[in-house]
């Protein structure tokens, strides 16, 4: 198995989701510049890390979103490949329109760098191995994650199960004292409606080795293990 | 015909004979520029430099100290750290956000100038009162000038310290600490060392930003808007690019000299690299790649235009090296050539507009300012406050200080998870901690009392080193190495050189007898107020490297339900002046402050160590600001957790509660031990020659203080954390 991790200028979580792959998970992950023009047919999984691509001018992820990259991401999304955003990537994904939906200034104004409680709403391809309703804890690290959508279309991704994670207090209330950055329906994780594509504001990678967790959890790593756990089905079959 | 022919600039006439007779002739108008700028204070430590000599420097890790791009230590298998502190003080009181960012841009170049990828900052931040809006809305810039630069450069704030006093209402301090690691066969110097290599400048065009329009003024640039900002202007994501291109290159092993351009731009630059290689350098002014037309010569040479590098390399080696920088499509252009003149030589249109020896440009003649023993030192009153009423909203007025609030509003709006290394986190601790190899790890503290060091330079600024140690070494850590940074008042005035020199000779003094080497820093002047020529309080902020081998060794204050008693580490003395008590009841500048006796903190340091290596000590946190009651509540709040302690069974000659709880004496700790566990307790008091005392225990939900029986105060934990300790968030988003 090889999972692809796409580098754009200002990415600056690359290496940190590298080394859960290959230090932690013993997965093989490659770094994979986004100007090289690689068949990213070959590899099994595509990851877009975090960071500030092309320093987040004139909109967080636009102008990677215009990488021709994407393209294939495009291509590659609709024959199930399994796709991550994390953070900058989710604003990737959404400004490429892979997901629906818009990621807004946090309400307070300000960068909001803590770790918060999720509730998983959904099992799909990368939460399975989460126990369904289960709690878990992850860093947010944004300025511009605040989730919008019409009322429509929330109705639909709720339709859907396309809401993977919300913001929510530990015992699973997820009202507004528990929505860090004002996001809509306190959606902190979004995936398409075939549930290959993931979109994510917080931090798996930052949350997968337990001495990094202010409660020596590694609830992040559960992400990219059930990712792998359905991939390994899939090749399976 | 010349349009520069008149140009401002601050040598003094001394300085210019000094000058003239060097070069046995008048220099040129853009030969003076670049002698100003190379022999500013900022560049050329020309008042300070015979002062810092008394510094000690060596130590058994240290590899390269001060007079190098960043101090540099071995921390084995091959490994070295770097440090570096920088200010930008005078470019955040006018542009906080821009003055800010630059700071953090600033010393981070430097860690990547001597060869290792800067992995982590801390800021130490100062301010006027809170009360007064121009305050707030220079600590809201400050912060997110470092946040935004931080965050999009993907290095992590990992901590720091923020304090107020009304003596910073017009000279806020703006303090970057950044530290690196590398791989001890890879450091590079800033040194044009062979003759013939090449000079490549890598990075953003040179403009006019951070021109001192103060120093210089011509005919052209009175064309200019006369408000044009002298500050810097900053950009994290060319920053991040060059910090990629820079290490690829690196890597090649074919780059011979590097160094970054900072203070006094690519005058200094090129004068510091020919006089380190001891070879001269000659550049073409028009091969420097620009950002706006019509520059003159001397812009161009003092120009302070961020996010630029000079790399030195030999001629063959160029299309290697540049592939690395046109992977990240940055500019860059051959500006000249290292020679062996021994002389800067600057060319513009085939004529020589610069020609002068790099060993004068870059040695400045050195200041000896007089100095006199201030007389308010001599006249301190020494009345105390009368003993209060009412004990709990004394305690709760003391802890709702912003100087002792919970920094949450600062620290969240800086990422300082990127990186995956950062194990103990802002407000975990009083000193951060990063990863830098597997069961290795970093642990860094920054910090300053400046009420300490008003009433008592020399107690006060050892005493910062002191606190700064206690910090590193609550976190498990040993304490290699430090750096200084000395903001002062004008050194004119003989008042302020004598504070510096106090401080300066405590510093060395203390380190020196605890064995804790100096490898870098910084001096600030002029932080005084431009009226009134008030300096502000003597400021030395010290920040302190540990090394932690093994995970077994780390420590937080968190407390753990298997160890729950709670020791006081130390004696508490009735020294109060300087305390946050004082300030907050009207004293501030009464009393004697906390003595720093060196023997009895070199014991405590070294019990603490010992009893965290053999796993006696559970939770570890440092006792100063703020005291007793201010060291627990931060263990508590981090724990949400409470505790009870017993004031009867504290080792002190405090005859009062208020002075008990609120002392801050030095050479104190608060530790957690099992119940089992006590009389190893008393065996290793006993080996280290230090009292110790079990105060209390934790548990519950609420702070209880008792006197034997009688409970003095008793105050639920959520309570103090959303009313009293998180002041400054309410005051920063006004919900006061």
């Amino acid at each position: 198995m090889n999972v692809a991790i796409i580098q754009f200028p200002g990415t600056n979580c690359d290496i940190d989701t590298y080394r859960v792959f290959n230090e932690i998970l013993n997965v093989e992950s490659t770094l994979i510049w986004h100007e090289k023009n690689t068949d990213l047919e070959n590899y099994d999984a595509i990851v877009l890390p975090g960071g500030f691509s092309y320093g987040d001018r004139l909109r967080a992820g636009i102008i990677a979103a215009y990488s021709p990259v994407i393209n294939q991401l495009k291509k590659l999304s609709l024959k199930g490949k399994p796709i991550i955003g994390i953070c900058n990537g989710f604003q990737i994904l959404v400004e490429s329109g892979l997901l629906p939906g818009a990621l807004l200034t946090n309400s307070n104004l300000k960068f909001i760098c803590k770790w918060v409680d999720l509730k998983v709403e959904t099992n799909n391809l990368f939460t399975n191995s989460f126990q369904s309703n289960s709690i878990i804890r992850m860093p947010i690290a944004h300025n511009e994650g605040r989730y919008y959508v019409s009322e429509d279309k929330l109705q639909e991704l709720e339709r859907n199960n396309q809401i993977v994670l919300r913001y929510s207090d530990s015992d699973g209330n997820t009202s507004m004292n528990n929505n860090p950055n004002g996001s809509i329906s306190n959606i902190a994780a979004v995936s398409n409606s075939d549930g290959n594509v993931l979109g994510m504001m917080p931090h798996p990678e930052r949350a997968s080795d337990s001495l990094l967790s202010p409660y020596s959890s590694n609830d992040g790593i559960g992400i990219f293990r059930s990712m792998i756990l359905s991939l390994e089905v899939m090749l399976k079959e | 015909m010349s349009k520069t022919e008149f140009v401002e600039h601050s040598l003094t006439d001394n300085e210019l004979e000094y000058v003239e007779k060097s070069l046995n002739r008048k220099p040129n108008n853009i030969e003076l520029s670049m002698i100003d700028a190379q022999w500013s204070e900022h560049c050329s430590y020309k008042s300070s430099k015979s002062l810092l000599k008394l510094l000690p420097t060596k130590g058994k890790r240290v590899l390269f100290g001060p007079g190098y791009e960043a101090g540099v230590l071995d921390v084995d298998n091959g490994q070295v750290l770097t440090m570096h502190i920088e200010s930008h003080n005078h470019p955040s009181a006018i542009d906080p956000y821009g003055g800010a960012a630059t700071g953090v841009g600033g010393v981070l170049r430097d860690i990547l100038s001597i060869g290792t990828r800067p992995i982590a900052v801390l800021d130490s931040l100062r301010f006027g009162n809170l009360t007064n809006p121009n305050n707030r809305w220079l600590l809201q810039n400050v912060v997110r000038g470092i946040a935004d630069y931080g965050n999009c450069v993907g290095i992590p704030t990992i901590g720091g310290e923020l304090s107020f006093d009304t003596c910073y209402d017009t000279n806020c301090l703006v303090d970057v600490v950044s530290i690196g690691v590398g791989k001890k066969k890879q450091l590079i110097f800033s040194e044009a060392k062979n003759v013939g290599d090449i000079l490549v400048l890598l990075g953003n065009s040179t403009g006019r930003d951070g021109i001192h329009g103060s120093s210089f003024a011509s005919k052209d640039l009175e064309d200019e808007p006369t408000d044009r900002s002298a500050v810097q202007i900053p950009d994290p994501f060319i920053k991040k690019l060059i910090i990629e291109g820079t290490m690829d290159a690196l890597s090649t092993g074919l780059v011979s000299g590097l160094k970054d351009l900072g203070g006094g731009g690519l005058a200094c630059c090129l004068s510091e690299v020919s006089d380190m290689g001891k070879t001269g350098v000659e550049v073409d002014l028009e091969k420097i790649h620009l950002r706006e037309s019509g520059m003159e010569p001397y812009e161009v040479l003092i120009s302070e235009s961020q996010e630029r590098m000079l790399f030195i390399m030999h001629p063959d080696n160029f299309d290697t090296i540049s592939k690395c920088f046109d992977k990240y499509n940055l500019q860059y252009s051959v500006i000249g050539k290292v020679t062996d003149t021994k002389h800067v030589v600057i060319n513009s249109n085939g004529k020589v507009i610069v020609d002068l020896p790099t060993e004068l440009i870059a040695n400045a003649p050195l200041i000896h300012w007089p100095k006199t023993k201030p007389k308010y030192l001599d006249n301190k009153s020494i009345s105390k406050p009368e003993l209060p009423s009412d004990i709990k909203e004394t305690i709760l007025k003391v802890l709702s200080s912003p100087n002792l609030a919970n920094k949450s509003w600062v620290f969240q709006q800086y990422d300082h998870e990127v990186g995956t290394n950062t194990v103990v986190k802002p407000g975990e601790s009083g000193a951060s901690v990063i990863r830098i190899a597997p069961d290795k790890f970093i642990a860094i503290s920054v910090d300053g009392n400046p009420s300490h060091c008003y009433l008592d330079p020399y107690n006060g600024s050892a005493g910062v080193v002191a606190e700064a140690m206690r910090n590193v070494i609550s976190v498990g850590a040993e304490p290699i190495a430090m750096l200084d940074h000395l903001q002062f008042g004008n050194p004119s005035n003989s008042d302020v050189f004598w504070t510096f020199n106090e401080t300066i000779k405590s510093i060395s003094d203390f380190c020196s007898y605890i064995g804790l080497p100096c490898v870098g820093g910084k001096v600030s002047f002029y932080n005084e107020d431009a009226k009134t020529h008030e300096a502000i309080k003597p400021s030395p902020v010290i920040s302190v490297a540990g090394l932690i081998k093994g995970e077994h060794n780390l420590r937080t204050r968190k407390f753990n339900n298997s160890r729950p008693l709670l020791v006081m580490v130390g004696e508490t003395f009735d020294e109060l002046g300087g305390s946050e008590y004082y300030s907050s009841s009207g004293f501030e500048q009464s009393g004697f402050t906390p003595k720093l006796n060196f023997e009895l903190e070199k014991r405590a340091q070294k019990l603490v160590r010992d009893g965290i290596k053999v796993g006696l000590f559970g939770a570890v946190n440092d006792c100063s600001k703020g005291g007793l009651i201010h060291s627990l509540l931060q263990m508590c709040t981090v724990s949400d957790m409470g505790a009870s302690i017993d004031l009867s069974s504290i080792p002190t000659n405090c005859k009062r509660w208020d002075d008990l709880l609120f002392s801050e004496s030095h050479s104190r700790f608060l530790v957690t031990i099992k119940n089992e566990n006590f009389n190893n307790l008393i065996n290793i008091a006993r080996n280290h020659d230090i009292p110790v005392s079990i105060i209390g225990s934790i548990g519950g939900h609420e702070l209880q203080i008792f006197n034997k029986d009688d409970n003095l105060f008793s105050c639920d934990l959520d309570y103090i954390r959303s009313y009293v300790y998180a002041s400054l968030t309410k005051l920063m988003d006004g919900q006061i």
